[in-house]
């Protein structure tokens, strides 16, 4: 890419979308609308209790009841060992996720799954979950993280011992993890300031409320084969989790996506597939799963509640002298919560020589945490930034201005590791200290221009990273010319109308002539779930380069066709030309002129890329390019 | 579980009669219980195939509603909208346009919460309830029917046929204000229903005042109704209406509000609800919409 | 559990179905006659993806028993668009962009097509309070209420 500014046809514009028409019909099907032949309907039994031992579970009635084809327990899962798996932002520990799919011995929360019955009908499901004899020792529960760290909490887990502590303590207790994110000389730092402002905050648990309930089909043949639809923001993940959690090879499961209504980072885990897939294996027959409302609410991950205390110091001339944060995060019924991602995020905005992130990832009697829009860094932002404010407004300095003294800028020494490339921040900044916005008059009842109404005007940072991963796009040229575009990656907000727009513009076409879709797990390569703001960015990346794969390949055709060197042709606006005046004289061939002799130049015309967007190379070539195109103020 | 729908009162008292019968008017409130396995019915009567449940009747002194008239019916009657603005705008305040497409005055009532958007206004407005039995019909002051958070004084195979509403008189208006944290789709932290009768000098001559949510059930409160007989409003009068309803208030402490915060809120609405049925007894204004 | 014979309309056409009678008219329509275009969001009348036309009456098909259907009219996402020809409302909500995972969007059509035969003419905050009882998470309404706004015109003129 060059200096010069480049002109597009797609980008920047708005085509219609091209799932928009099968949405606004009602023929986009999603989670609950597959319908299979012979399909049972699937229930789970949850536990009304927080946190209580399984003494016993009888499903004989429930098993006799006409109709019912399948039962299932925590008897029914092999035992499977502690193995971390990624999943989003927060690695997770595969034994826990098979423990919250469904109980074992002990139930952790109200909600916690415990028995799933398949049956011909729904009300005879729910006949049979109402059969099922479970009792329960109760036990004591906890569920606010200051509760759960105190010595005498109840236990949830008596094999968990915290990790991140010199030495490892020899007791067991509800802190999974313990991260620190350290530079310099806290005490220093604290003792040169001349205002220091301590606050404690706390937060609640916060749903992602995805309008689209959870929802999956299984269906498992005699010799091992299966298929699994689902609505989940990673089908080659859900693949993953059904593989390591039931002990499948990953060839014989076919993971179909189905259109995902809303995930928002809670449609990264895995609550039903492999349930339906238990039911679906023992009874031989497709099982549909669909959880309500209250299900979503009382099993399904929100992202966690918080205890934190934040410590800021700064000198009379603005300049931050030391930091702390201590952040406590709900992780629900087994470890996980992002607590690292919460303690790298804290103070990345600033650049401090003195300052401390520590953060504990604290088991607690609720459902297990999910990821939910930047996974963790609300819950160390909010409180770091509102004491940032009451500091400006202590030293009686504009917020802004606050925040640009003290700014991370190209060269800063981030406590969690990095040294900051290019990031733009302080430009941000200035951009909105000289905006217009920033210093209009406020319609306000304080100077009379709208009668009880009170306007104010908030500035705050935020930190988040962009995660590359594993994509694969497929590029094949159909036979009149109209291009089909496979990627791996479930569409949660319009990547495939980005990802079409993408690939038009490579091949200088009209966008509608591309039709994106989503390959199911045996159709397409693997490609790592939609979150970590990675899909327009990494799979974007593999469908541009299985797109110029393919237009090396269609300039080889033409080649051939005119009978001239390959390097003799180019290519633009979606058509082969001869290079230049010594390549020949020849009339331009269209994508469906080169598709239409394909059989008599070398078969079919296809690219395919996988890659990982995050190889060095690509980032910082993509960063220098994104760099050069952003407009700089005053520039 | 057994679905009936009889076409006549009589048939509906019979069915209602057997054991672990349910009346289905709307449904709004009943489906969501049914589905969440709060209750088992074994028999769901529904009532909107008896032609009086769904019919308006006005009379020279009487309005009738059927018990299963919804809320869009209501709202689109102009009589009553204008001759009882606050009952119509309570109950337009519950739920969303789908819900008010069913959702029924005779339901708001018999589900019993202590929050019913609809209840304090037809308090204020002195409505009256006719309620079909196996004993045979009789007529109960609103305020009468609810007894507690899901309770009603209906006795065994009782239900209610028709919500009555006085002619409003002239110089006479009505107002319901409820707070909630948003803007639509909620349930009242506090309501307030306020109706006026003035005399000629524009002296308030009768009054009454009821709350929701600040009760087991919905109150009718006496004290400041009296505060307001015999003024023509003004700040005192209207700040001791407020002291008498804050002082009837026996609120819980939920996430919908602090008991403090509710008992506060209870004064000040009725201030509010209070201007307003003053401005429409003066003006006979009809409701604006 | 006995079954109950159900002979209704749905979108113009006789339909006739067996339902138990705690089945919603929104599980009826959706896993009996395989109209799938309404969703199952809450089933308790908050969140408006199931919306349906009950004899002209906008409701939430889950707060509706499938029997109570019997001999009267619905109207369902399904029957909006007359063969190849979207409503204008479909149309003005793919130009507006006012979906994105698209969930939520057939019960917003339905109860913005009846706001707009009720009202043809609504300002925006009529808009805004007819719908709501119909949620979206992706969106923040706004291109929602200018798609409703920009039909309203269109259909007008």
């Amino acid at each position: 890419m060059g200096e010069q500014e480049q002109t597009f046809r797609w980008i920047g514009k708005r085509p219609l979308r091209p799932d928009g028409v099968d949405k606004v019909t009602g023929r986009a099907r999603f989670g609950a609308d597959y319908f299979l032949p012979g399909m049972l309907s699937g229930k789970i039994l949850r536990s009304p209790h927080a946190h209580a031992r399984i003494v016993s579970i009888d499903t004989s009635a429930a098993k006799a009841l006409p109709g019912v084809k399948a039962v299932i327990t925590g008897a029914d899962w092999p035992d499977i060992p502690s193995e971390e798996a990624a999943a989003g932002e927060t690695p997770i520990n595969l034994r826990a996720l098979s423990h919250n799919l469904m109980a074992r011995d002990k139930v952790l929360y109200d909600g916690h799954a415990v028995a799933a019955v398949a049956a011909t009908s729904a009300s005879i499901a729910e006949q049979a979950l109402a059969l099922i004899k479970v009792e329960y020792e109760i036990l004591p529960h906890v569920i606010d993280v200051r509760a759960a760290i105190k010595p005498d909490a109840p236990l949830l887990h008596d094999d968990l011992y915290t990790e991140g502590m010199e030495p490892q303590p020899q007791q067991p207790s509800n802190i999974a993890k313990r991260v620190e994110f350290s530079l310099g000389d806290l005490d220093a730092g604290f003792a040169a300031a001349d205002v220091i402002i301590e606050r404690e905050f706390t937060t609640q648990p916060v749903h992602q409320g995805y309008i689209e309930p959870h929802a999956a089909i299984a269906t498992v043949s005699e010799d091992g084969q299966a298929e699994v639809w689902c609505s989940s923001q990673g089908h080659f993940t859900m693949r993953t989790y059904l593989c390591k959690l039931l002990r499948l090879e990953q060839s014989k499961v076919r993971v179909i996506p189905a259109e995902i209504g809303g995930g928002f980072g809670g449609k990264t885990l895995v609550y039903l597939e492999p349930i339906a897939f238990l039911l679906a294996r023992q009874s031989g027959r497709p099982v549909k799963l669909t959880m309500s409302r209250e299900e979503v609410f009382r099993a399904t991950g929100p992202a966690p509640g918080s205890y934190s205390r934040i410590k800021i110091g700064a000198n009379r001339d603005g300049k931050i002298t030391a930091a702390s944060a201590e952040v406590y995060l709900q992780a629900g019924a087994f470890p996980g919560a992002p607590v690292g991602p919460a303690c790298m995020a804290a103070f990345a905005p600033y650049d401090l020589a003195n300052v401390s992130a520590v953060g504990y990832d604290v088991v607690v009697n609720r459902p297990k945490v999910a990821a939910y829009r930047a996974p963790g860094a609300p819950l160390s932002e909010y409180p770091v930034e509102s004491v940032i404010d009451d500091l400006a407004k202590q030293l009686g300095i504009d917020p802004l201005q606050f925040r640009l003294q003290n700014a991370a800028h190209e060269g800063t020494q981030a406590a969690y590791g990095p040294r900051f490339k290019v990031i733009g921040y302080a430009e941000t900044l200035q951009a909105a200290l000289q905006h217009p916005h920033y210093t209009a008059p406020l319609a306000d009842s304080s100077n009379g221009s709208a009668p009880g109404i009170v306007r104010g005007r908030g500035v705050a940072s935020g930190f988040w990273f962009n995660i590359g991963g594993d994509s694969t796009a497929a590029i094949n040229i159909n036979e009149d010319g109209t291009i089909a575009l496979t990627t791996g990656s479930p569409d949660i907000g319009g990547s495939r109308a980005g990802h079409a727009m993408m690939v038009a513009e490579e091949f200088g076409i009209d966008v509608a002539q591309v039709r994106p879709l989503i390959g199911d797990t045996s159709s397409i390569g693997y490609t790592f779930l939609t979150g970590g703001s990675r899909v327009t960015f990494a799979t974007g990346m593999a469908a541009i380069e299985a797109s110029r794969k393919a237009i090396q390949e269609l300039c080889k055709r033409a080649a051939l066709i005119w009978e001239i060197d390959p390097e003799a042709v180019s290519w633009k606006d979606g058509k082969a030309f001869p290079a230049g005046p010594n390549a020949g004289d020849f009339e331009p061939l269209t994508i469906g002129d080169i598709a239409a002799k394909a059989g008599k130049t070398g078969g079919p015309i296809a690219g395919y890329a996988t890659l990982n967007a995050q190889e060095p190379d690509r980032v910082s070539a993509l960063i220098s390019a994104i760099w050069k195109s952003i407009p700089k103020p005053g520039a | 579980m057994r679905y009936e729908v009889p076409a006549s009162v009589a048939a509906a008292v019979d069915l209602l009669a057997t054991p672990d019968a349910r009346v289905l008017a709307g449904g709004t409130d009943l489906l969501v219980q049914l589905r969440a396995g709060r209750i088992k019915p074994a028999t769901l009567v529904d009532i909107k195939k008896i032609p009086e449940l769904k019919q308006i009747h006005l009379e020279p002194d009487l309005i009738r509603i059927g018990a299963a008239v919804s809320g869009a019916e209501l709202g689109e009657h102009a009589t009553i909208s204008k001759e009882w603005p606050g009952v119509v705008e309570a109950f337009e305040l519950i739920g969303s346009t789908q819900v008010q497409g069913r959702a029924s005055l005779g339901g708001n009532l018999c589900n019993a919460s202590p929050a019913a958007d609809s209840v304090p206004a037809l308090i204020a407005a002195a409505a009256v309830c006719l309620i079909a039995g196996p004993g045979g019909q009789r007529s109960v002051p609103v305020e009468e029917i609810i007894t507690g958070p899901g309770r009603t004084s209906l006795q065994a195979g009782e239900f209610v046929l028709e919500i009555q509403l006085p002619r409003q008189l002239p110089n006479s208006g009505d107002a319901y204000l409820r707070l909630i944290p948003r803007t639509e789709m909620d349930i009242a932290v506090v309501g307030a229903g306020v109706n006026l009768t003035l005399d000629d000098n524009g002296v308030c001559t009768a009054a009454r005042v009821a709350l929701g949510a600040v009760a087991p059930r919905p109150l009718l409160v006496a004290e400041a109704a009296a505060a307001l007989c015999g003024t023509r409003l003004d700040d005192t009068a209207l700040e001791q209406a407020a002291a008498a309803a804050r002082n009837a208030c026996q609120p819980i402490d939920d996430k919908r509000g602090t008991v403090d915060y509710r008992i506060n809120v209870a004064g000040v609405l009725v201030k509010r609800a209070a201007r307003i049925a003053l401005q429409r007894a003066q003006q006979r204004t009809p409701r604006g919409h | 559990m006995a079954k109950y014979h159900v002979s209704t309309t749905i979108n113009g056409e006789p339909v006739e179905f067996l339902c138990e009678p705690q089945q919603t008219l929104l599980d009826v329509l959706r896993d009996d006659l395989q109209l799938t275009g309404s969703k199952e969001g809450c089933s308790s009348g908050d969140c408006g993806a199931c919306s349906v036309m009950l004899d002209g009456r906008l409701v939430c098909s889950c707060l509706v028993l499938g029997v109570e259907a019997a001999e009267r009219s619905v109207e369902t996402i399904e029957g909006m668009a007359q063969g190849e020809q979207l409503h204008p409302l479909q149309r003005k909500f793919l130009e507006h962009a006012a979906l994105q995972c698209g969930i939520c969007t057939p019960g917003f059509l339905i109860a913005a097509k009846a706001l707009l035969e009720k009202n043809p003419d609504p300002t925006e905050t009529e808009v805004r309070y007819w719908l709501a009882g119909n949620l979206c998470r992706c969106t923040g309404y706004d291109k929602i209420v200018r798609a409703v706004l920009d039909a309203a015109a269109e259909i007008r003129a």
